[in-house]
């Protein structure tokens, strides 16, 4: 049983509780693929994406789930809001709830937002990423993913590559995994894992050849344009160079192992095309499944009682 | 206070002369499929099913149907329900579906089912079997195939125990329970 108001990360979340969401999420999963892809479950009930922060697929995917339980879904993106007029993130907030809302999903550059807001609400608050904290539905979608694909995930050796220290993506996915019981590593450049990361029961390798050597899973993440100014590795190409997934690379893992990538990627940089449409990519059904997980998590907080 | 109602070969008795009611009502088995409401009637579909193959020898397509999407009492509830898998790998539309649950009470479990069913297709029809009939109807439903019409008070509790969840056959009536109603 989930008896929570709000999803705000893995952190909070026992073994228990997660396992109850990808359960969940499995029912939706086979809702998904149907004709009518759409339950009256949540019929009447209303969900705002606060969105700010530019996104499209994490946006589009809890706008989907939420029409899919039947909710009511306004977009309410921060260029076209009073934000831009200087309301307060609160005032925000609370003027999105009186409009009705039961279901805030939110996304924010500065960690911990989503956390501010859950207290002052009665509304459901969702975290659809928060800073450099975390971002619990991407989290989730990848357990979901890897327990369809390997059946558990209990025991695996899942490798994460890339920019560890700025991903909220990978430190949910961090949590989640120790927590159902695989074997974690991070592979990286040491400018972009954090040397405290250590105490959380991961491997850390700076060689990726020796990471991926006999991974059940690997993960990429995406370089981060955005950063790159900041001299934290020399240039994409050298990234690509040391950290890139290549046939050559991949070769090191199990033999079937998959690759995963939250999206969206960056084709020639973190990941080449011949692995990220290769057969052991799952990139794509990482995408579906999200719905699934994400409709699974409105289900779950909806039984909420005070 | 417990008391049994069935044990394990009126169960059995009872599913077998279902199977045959099935059969004789439908003229046979064509274009039929059963669908169990998990979880009691998932396994007794099941059974039925191997029962109709042994007197027809051929096999009618089984699936499983949750209910919890559907149901009408999601803001009432003290917890959400679990949610279990929808299996029914095969066309629905034009078949004719036998509608498989355990216990048969307010009939909010079924309107629920039927609605999941035809959100899946549109079938030719849809009957029902019920192991149990315990009375108390809220909504205007009733039960094709009855294992066993029993009267019962709201303050007692029926429940299907069945070793495909690790019981022993039997069915059992509970009187003053709490408020978790079997089949509500």
């Amino acid at each position: 049983m989930l008896n929570k108001k709000d999803l705000l990360g893995i952190k909070e979340l026992s073994a228990e509780e997660i396992t109850l969401i990808l359960d969940t999420a499995g029912g939706f999963r086979d809702v998904l693929g149907r004709d009518i892809k759409k339950v009256p479950t949540l019929r009447g009930k209303t969900t705002v994406n606060l969105f700010f922060e530019p996104s499209t697929r994490t946006r589009t995917s809890f706008e989907l789930a939420a029409k899919r339980l039947s909710t009511d879904v306004i977009n309410f993106s921060v260029p076209t809001s009073s934000v831009v007029k200087g309301e307060s993130l609160i005032d925000t907030a609370l003027t999105v709830q009186a409009l009705g809302a039961d279901f805030i999903i939110i996304r924010h550059s500065s960690s911990g937002v989503p956390h501010l807001l859950a207290k002052k609400l009665r509304a459901s608050v969702i975290n659809a990423g928060d800073g450099i904290n975390e971002h619990p539905t991407q989290a989730l979608l990848d357990a979901f993913t890897i327990r369809e694909k390997k059946g558990t995930i209990k025991g695996l050796h899942i490798a994460i590559v890339g920019d560890i220290a700025h991903s909220r993506v990978a430190k949910s996915n961090i949590y989640s995994l120790i927590k159902l019981g695989a074997r974690v590593r991070l592979i990286g450049p040491p400018t972009l894992i954090p040397a405290e990361i250590a105490d959380m029961n991961v491997k850390v390798f700076h060689k990726i050849e020796e990471g991926l050597k006999g991974a059940d899973v690997l993960m990429t993440l995406r370089i981060q344009m955005e950063r790159q100014d900041k001299g934290f590795f020399p240039s994409t190409e050298e990234y690509s160079k040391n950290w890139g997934l290549t046939p050559d690379r991949v070769a090191l893992a199990k033999e079937d192992a998959i690759v995963m990538h939250p999206g969206p990627m960056n084709r020639g940089i973190e990941i080449v095309s011949e692995i990220a449409d290769g057969p052991r990519s799952v990139i794509l059904e990482q995408v579906t499944n999200g719905i699934a997980v994400r409709m699974a998590v409105m289900y779950l907080l909806s039984g909420y009682r005070r | 206070m417990l008391k049994e109602l069935m044990n394990k070969k009126d169960i059995d008795r009872a599913l077998t002369r279902i199977a045959h009611e099935i059969i004789e009502k439908n003229k046979g088995i064509k274009k039929l499929c059963l669908v169990g409401i998990q979880r009691g009637g998932v396994h007794l579909a099941g059974r039925i099913s191997s029962k109709i193959r042994q007197i027809e020898k051929k096999v009618t397509p089984v699936g499983s149907l949750d209910i919890a999407f559907y149901r009408d009492d999601l803001n009432i509830r003290k917890e959400q329900p679990l949610v279990r898998r929808t299996e029914v790998p095969f066309e629905i539309t034009d078949f004719k579906i036998i509608l498989v649950d355990d216990v048969l009470f307010t009939g909010r479990s079924i309107r629920a089912a039927m609605d999941a069913l035809t959100d899946l297709g549109r079938p030719a029809a849809i009957q029902l079997v019920v192991l149990i009939d315990r009375g108390h109807r809220e909504l205007p439903i009733k039960a094709d195939y009855v294992g066993k019409n029993i009267p019962t008070a709201l303050s007692e509790t029926v429940e299907v125990q069945l070793k495909e969840e690790g019981f022993e056959d039997r069915v059992i009536l509970m009187k003053a329970a709490g408020e978790e109603e079997q089949g509500a």
